[in-house]
């Protein structure tokens, strides 16, 4: 241990060892059960003990070591002042700015790059699980962002109103009554093409709908009571999926709903799909694309209208209501308009996107609406910054495509063995994220806010002068 | 008549498991505010390592009775002390750098601790679920009428005595030693309770471990008496103790109590009057309700709004 260090005076040695030798009785105190022994069951069901010391002892090593060198980093950064950091300049305004247009610009040419380089078959996976994942989650994030980045309303079930625009739309491009109602009023081929367009603002309208049916009820809940009602309804959406059969399939979900069309044309091999009538060789990337381009133009006016939103005076008072909401009441602000209009609005844009996964994955199961992925949301946006739009597209980035990148690391079966799958460790590293993000960064990465209003000149808001969350 | 007595010598068991559970969330709720939403999952890990070393004595001492016996008072102690160590842990290592900062980071950074906790446990110890032999079978038939047999099982009498027990010495530390009062003093005024030479980040550390401590007792309860337990079981039973506290009122003690008998008791007579289906709607419902009707719960104080 003691050679990686260079030679220093004031590097207390003996004290960094002792606090390693600590950590490291703690970390054997901790897993010398969890993971020195594991429970197995034999092929005639008996349980038995595993001992695994090779894997503890790593662990325990992993910790001494680890201890030692943030010891040591800490002790020989101690003596140095930190360089202050200068209060968000005109600067940062201005790359978010620029690299935000960049950004877009990117994305649209995302789908012809990745083409061009993988090729036909292998650019699915990138526009689809890398692409389209993400934008759901950029939307999710932007939308939840208007609840809690700028209302100050934390909502642990945002989840319920994407599980609302996904049920919305599954319920109603497979029903038979209205499928035959469409049959026999326009024509039998018009539903099933147009399904998606028509059900998609239905499905907005119906969330933004859900959104203030469960924000009336916790109008006068704050902060972390907010937080768990808010959890509370989110599962209780998703017990009555699961639990009310006849109208949601239960566990069993919604299968074959129809995929949305390209405005009337249908991404299939037949005479009027969408390859034959725009000549040219039929492949399912062709709809992967499309869907791409859905959700990027439905993220983009999620991100518009935010932005425009906080410049009307709703949007100033959802702000105002963050930062006090007693101030925000004895100016004369109508705190129950101002909430439920924040709560409606948010879920409005979770529906869309809901109804716009239902498409997408053409199976939905209350499985995919459990609270990890509400939990999920509110990290991208509190990773984010809250109230920071870039913020949330890095922190997606990161969150999701970090994620998914994990299933790519196939190569390290190689090290490990056969049995090490990378992508169960990804809810570990997810979790780990969100503590260690908290303590190096509670603000997120993008805590700089540019003010809605101003006199004469923008002048950047430092984070450490707001405080959320006391809605 | 006969089921509803049933019913409530079950629901009392259960409502005693969710009680002890509860009392975490309200001593760290009452002391530094924060929903410690990771504490559902201290309680599932509780459990575990109570199986672990119940079948590493039986596999030592065998399955006789006293083998049990011994085998479970083992697990109990051993699984107080591992919780306890990974509850001090948490928030030496979560918590305790957030307490300044802004409301939202600790409770964010709990529930980052809750889904690492969750599937730690899953890559450590597998997905599937982990029963135990069967034990403490027998029970004390107390009457019978029409072919109904109500009986309480020699585990359900274990689990309310040493709750009961530990419900006692939990208050005498609390009310009568230097300790508890420290602790009271703190959740009063953490700078005025530091002024006057009392060690806050001592004090804090300690609750969690208490919590965590009676959070390990339930585990092991939890164990015994359903004999499985598997990597997703901290989540709904810490909600519905988050609850109990909730309703009894946060900050508590005795409210904890209460509240987690109540919710015990409302779910097992839930399960057998109406839908077994809809049990854990019903306990998130009485949260929603409870916190928007009564949100002072039934032995809180209200909270004032100072501007």
């Amino acid at each position: 241990m003691m050679m990686e260090a260079p030679a220093r005076e004031p590097v207390n040695f003996v004290g960094l060892l002792k606090d390693a030798v600590f950590a490291a009785a703690i970390a054997f105190g901790l897993f010398s059960l969890m993971l020195g022994l594991k429970t197995d069951q034999t092929l005639n069901n008996q349980m038995v003990l595993v001992p695994r010391p090779g894997l503890l002892f790593t662990v325990v090593g992993l910790v001494f070591v680890g201890r030692f060198l943030i010891g040591y980093w800490q002790a020989i950064n101690a003596g140095k002042i930190k360089k202050r950091k200068a209060a968000a300049t005109p600067l940062a305004l201005k790359i978010e700015k620029y690299g935000t247009a960049a950004f877009v610009g990117f994305l649209f040419v995302y789908p012809m790059m990745v083409l061009g380089t993988a090729g036909p078959s292998g650019a699915i996976k990138w526009i689809d699980n890398f692409g389209i994942q993400i934008l759901i989650y950029i939307m999710l994030g932007w939308g939840l962002n208007i609840v809690v980045g700028l209302a100050g309303l934390l909502d642990l079930g945002y989840v319920a109103f994407y599980a609302v625009g996904a049920y919305s739309y599954a319920l109603l491009a497979t029903s038979e009554p209205v499928k035959e109602f469409m049959a026999g009023a326009i024509g039998p081929t018009f539903w099933p093409l147009w399904a998606f367009w028509i059900c998609l603002p239905v499905a907005g309208i119906l969330a933004a709908f859900w959104g203030v049916l469960l924000g009336f009820p916790v109008l006068r809940l704050r902060g972390d009571y907010l937080a768990i009602v808010t959890l509370a309804f989110g599962e209780i959406i998703r017990l009555v999926l699961i639990n009310w059969v006849e109208f949601s399939g239960g566990y069993a979900g919604i299968s074959s709903i129809p995929r949305p069309s390209f405005f009337g044309v249908p991404f299939n091999a037949t005479e009027s799909g969408f390859a034959a009538t725009f000549g040219l060789e039929f492949t399912p990337i062709y709809r992967t694309i499309f869907l791409f381009y859905v959700i990027l133009i439905l993220a983009l006016i999620t991100a518009v209208v935010s932005t425009r939103l906080r410049r009307l005076p709703v949007g100033r008072a959802w702000e105002a209501l963050r930062e006090d909401e007693i101030a925000c009441r004895s100016l004369g602000i109508n705190t129950v308009n101002t909430k439920l209009t924040a709560f409606a609005i948010g879920a409005m844009f979770g529906g869309f996107a809901g109804a716009f996964f239902a498409a997408r994955q053409g199976f939905i199961s209350p499985e995919s609406f459990v609270f990890l992925e509400s939990a999920q949301i509110l990290a991208i946006v509190v990773l984010g910054g809250m109230g920071s739009l870039l913020g949330v597209v890095i922190a997606s980035i990161l969150l999701v495509g970090g994620v998914e990148l994990l299933r790519e690391l196939d190569f390290l079966k190689a090290y490990f063995g056969d049995n090490f799958d990378p992508a169960q460790y990804r809810m570990l590293i997810f979790g780990a994220c969100m503590v260690l993000m908290m303590l190096w960064k509670p603000r997120g990465l993008i805590s700089v806010r540019e003010p809605s209003v101003f006199l004469k000149e923008k002048k950047a808001v430092s984070s450490d002068l707001v405080k959320e969350g006391h809605g | 008549m006969e089921v509803f007595v049933q019913q409530l010598i079950n629901g009392v068991t259960l409502g005693a498991v969710y009680g002890l559970i509860a009392i975490g969330y309200t001593m760290v709720f009452g002391i530094i505010g924060m929903v410690n939403f990771a504490h559902g999952d201290v309680f599932m890990i509780s459990a575990f390592v109570a199986l672990i070393c119940f079948m590493a004595v039986t596999a030592l001492a065998g399955m006789t009775g006293g083998a049990v016996f011994l085998a479970l008072l083992v697990a109990l102690i051993v699984s107080m002390i591992v919780t306890s160590l990974f509850s001090w842990t948490i928030e030496r290592v979560a918590y305790r750098k957030l307490r300044g900062s802004f409301r939202l980071a600790p409770l964010i950074s709990a529930i980052g601790m809750s889904i690492l906790l969750m599937n730690f446990v899953q890559v450590a110890q597998g997905a599937r679920n982990k029963p135990i032999p069967p034990i403490m079978r027998d029970t004390i038939r107390l009457f019978e009428k029409d072919g109904f047999v109500v009986a309480i099982s020699y585990k359900q009498i274990l689990i309310i005595l040493v709750t009961a027990l530990l419900l006692g010495i939990f208050w005498y530390v609390v009310q009568k030693t230097p300790l508890g009062r420290a602790q009271r003093a703190c959740e009063q005024d953490q700078k005025m309770a530091a002024l006057l030479g009392i060690n806050v980040d001592r004090t804090i550390a300690v609750t969690f471990i208490m919590g965590a401590a009676l959070a390990a007792v339930a585990g092991t309860m939890f164990l015994t008496y359903y004999g499985v337990v598997v990597f997703s079981d901290g989540f709904v039973p810490g909600v519905k103790a988050f609850t109990a506290a909730v309703l009894g009122g946060i900050g508590s003690l005795p409210g904890a109590v209460l509240g987690g008998m109540l919710i015990g008791l409302i779910e097992t007579f839930w399960s057998a009057y109406f839908s077994i289906d809809y049990k854990d709607v019903a306990a998130f419902s009485i949260l929603a309700i409870v916190l928007i009707f009564m949100p002072q719960g039934l032995l809180g104080k209200p909270e004032v709004e100072k501007v």
